[in-house]
């Protein structure tokens, strides 16, 4: 059986992916459907800035975010400046590092799926009278199911294995910002194999079982009633 | 009803520049691939942005003078593009339902889906619809948002033969069902002759010319005339059936044409297409000739045609008639303006 530590661990990581996919969701689909329709100088380069944390280290990524959310880092001083305390070590500071570590995982999916869907049918729905928003919510954000269930798995299962990023900018203070990937650690480290095992099967069966079940149902997503 | 617009618009080397002014009726959007049909049309819908202005029975949809430039979603244009565009995450119901709940139409529902048969196919997919299929629910979604103007992108291109004639009958019957301006987009001569009232040619952006079919057929200066299917539109009237010939009497004027029984009653009205190719033309009436047609005519007008070869207009009884003469027969025959001829008729359908 797990301990109750390992218990609090295993939740506090399942609250900060989805919490994180929650965000990214809400922030990484108007960043695509914006990468794939605005004609702008410089795309590119946001383009690659959305990607670079498929390439970085987490621990590069990590670090840097440490400098920039410290006490001492702009947005840390910025924070005391307004009255409450710097990011790092805390669970917000966590989620913040997940959203920019697992941007891409929901960010490119989506980008991929309004790329799919053209211009052909949004103008389509604009000659039958309906407006942008209309045009977003009941043509394009169902003819991108697909993309949004491939996002949303991806960015929660890449947030689950999140090692780098936390170790740098949260540190291990269990019930704040110990997570599963950490705990594993720190029982391999004191030697602890039968804890280790039992923490790391739990968590290859969660991600096995999240993406078992995801590519079944995206198999099956037929018509949407309007 | 009717539409008038002016629009220019560049896009890379292609640079559009056309000026429209019809009144309600089918007017064919006519000429080659790449003369700026579609983009024609694009502009009209409001789904690229050109200079110029647009109004629509009155109502202003853009109007550079004044900054207005109404979105496609608040014009009342109806747009049936080549490729019918249904939404593949909703079926044919959901499609209509997605134009009548925001025209807020939904009581013509039934009527629509009546018109264009549609109530076996109401919960099919519509990846699972064939071309035809496809075509008919786009025609009957662009109509539930009460359009001012209908704007019809190649609707039959992409159908074979027998598919064209399952949706021709539906698109014959628009102009009733809808008295507003219907823009066609065809590069098909048949499909003019069948739909449309008025005729809108264009060529390299620009609007050729734009009239009433029958004139604009005739003009020996516009490519019309010079088509290998160039054609001419009869108005007749059926004046009896000799069922025993296998024959029905037309009469255009005071000239009386034979054509194969029609299944039309005496006295109805309606067209006979000619064919240039069809038409002979000598200085004599014929002794012993199988053709059934031979009717006096006027030469009105010559123009070059083909190397070695003429167009020749002639006017029977007031109607414009085509005919092809070799430039050696021309010179033999000595035609020009005013002579008259008998012109030998060897192919009439009814248009």
């Amino acid at each position: 059986m797990l301990s109750d530590a390992d218990l609090t661990a295993l939740l506090l990581t399942l609250r900060l992916a989805a919490v994180t996919t929650l965000i990214l969701l809400v922030l990484g689909t108007p960043l695509a459907w914006w990468l794939v329709h605005a004609r702008f100088r410089g795309k590119a380069v946001l383009e690659a800035i959305v990607a670079l944390p498929l390439v970085l280290p987490p621990t590069v990524l990590g670090f840097y975010l440490l400098l920039a959310l410290g006490p001492d880092g702009p947005i840390g001083r910025l924070m005391l400046a307004l009255g409450s305390q710097p990011l790092v070590f805390t669970f917000s500071g966590l989620v913040v590092g997940s959203v920019i570590y697992s941007l891409p995982f929901v960010v490119q999916p989506l980008q991929n799926a309004f790329n799919l869907i053209g211009k052909a049918p949004l103008e389509a729905a604009a000659t039958l009278r309906a407006g942008p928003w209309d045009r977003f919510f009941t043509v394009a954000v169902p003819l991108a199911r697909r993309g949004f269930v491939t996002a949303a798995t991806l960015g929660f299962a890449h947030t689950l294995g999140e090692f780098g990023v936390v170790l740098m900018l949260g540190g291990n203070i269990p019930g704040r910002t110990q997570v599963v990937s950490i705990a594993i650690y720190d029982h391999v480290e004191a030697l602890n194999y039968d804890s280790a095992h039992m923490l790391a099967g739990t968590l290859l069966l969660l991600s096995f079982l999240l993406l078992f079940v995801v590519y079944a149902a995206n198999r099956r997503i037929g018509v949407v009633k309007p | 009803m009717s539409l008038n617009a002016a629009f220019r618009y560049r896009q890379g080397q292609f640079t559009l520049d056309a000026a429209l002014d019809l009144p309600a009726g089918v007017t064919a959007l006519f000429g080659p691939s790449g003369c700026g049909k579609s983009t024609l049309l694009r502009c009209l819908a409001g789904l690229v942005r050109p200079r110029g202005h647009c109004r629509v029975n009155g109502e202003t949809w853009q109007d550079d003078d004044r900054r207005l430039f109404l979105p496609t979603h608040r014009r009342a244009v109806g747009l049936v593009f080549q490729d019918a565009r249904l939404f593949d995450h909703l079926d044919v119901f959901g499609n209509l339902r997605f134009a009548a709940r925001r025209a807020k139409t939904l009581d013509r529902l039934d009527e629509l889906i009546r018109l264009f048969d549609l109530a076996p196919l109401l919960h099919r997919r519509s990846a699972t619809l064939s071309g035809g299929e496809r075509q008919r629910v786009a025609l009957a979604r662009a109509l539930l948002t009460r359009p001012k103007l209908l704007l019809l992108d190649e609707p039959l291109a992409a159908l074979d033969a027998r598919r064209k004639a399952e949706i021709l009958p539906y698109l014959a019957r628009l102009p009733e069902q809808q008295p507003i301006p219907i823009l066609y987009v065809t590069h098909n001569l048949d499909e003019v002759l069948h739909l449309a009232q008025r005729i809108a040619l264009m060529e390299g952006g620009q609007i050729l010319a734009a009239g009433p079919l029958d004139a604009l057929l005739t003009r020996l200066d516009l490519p019309l005339a010079l088509r290998p299917d160039a054609s001419v539109l009869l108005p007749v009237e059926v004046e009896n059936h000799q069922p025993e010939h296998h024959l029905s009497a037309l009469r255009l004027g005071r000239q009386r044409l034979w054509t194969t029984l029609l299944a039309l009653p005496v006295g109805a009205r309606t067209q006979l297409r000619v064919q240039a190719r069809d038409v002979e033309l000598s200085l004599d009436p014929p002794s012993r000739s199988a053709v059934l047609n031979v009717l006096p005519a006027t030469v009105m007008a010559i123009a070059p045609h083909r190397p070695g070869q003429c167009i020749v207009r002639l006017a029977i009884e007031q109607q414009p008639l085509l005919a092809w003469v070799s430039e050696r027969s021309r010179q033999a025959l000595e035609l020009e303006p005013g002579k008259q001829v008998y012109a030998q008729i060897r192919g009439l359908e009814v248009a």
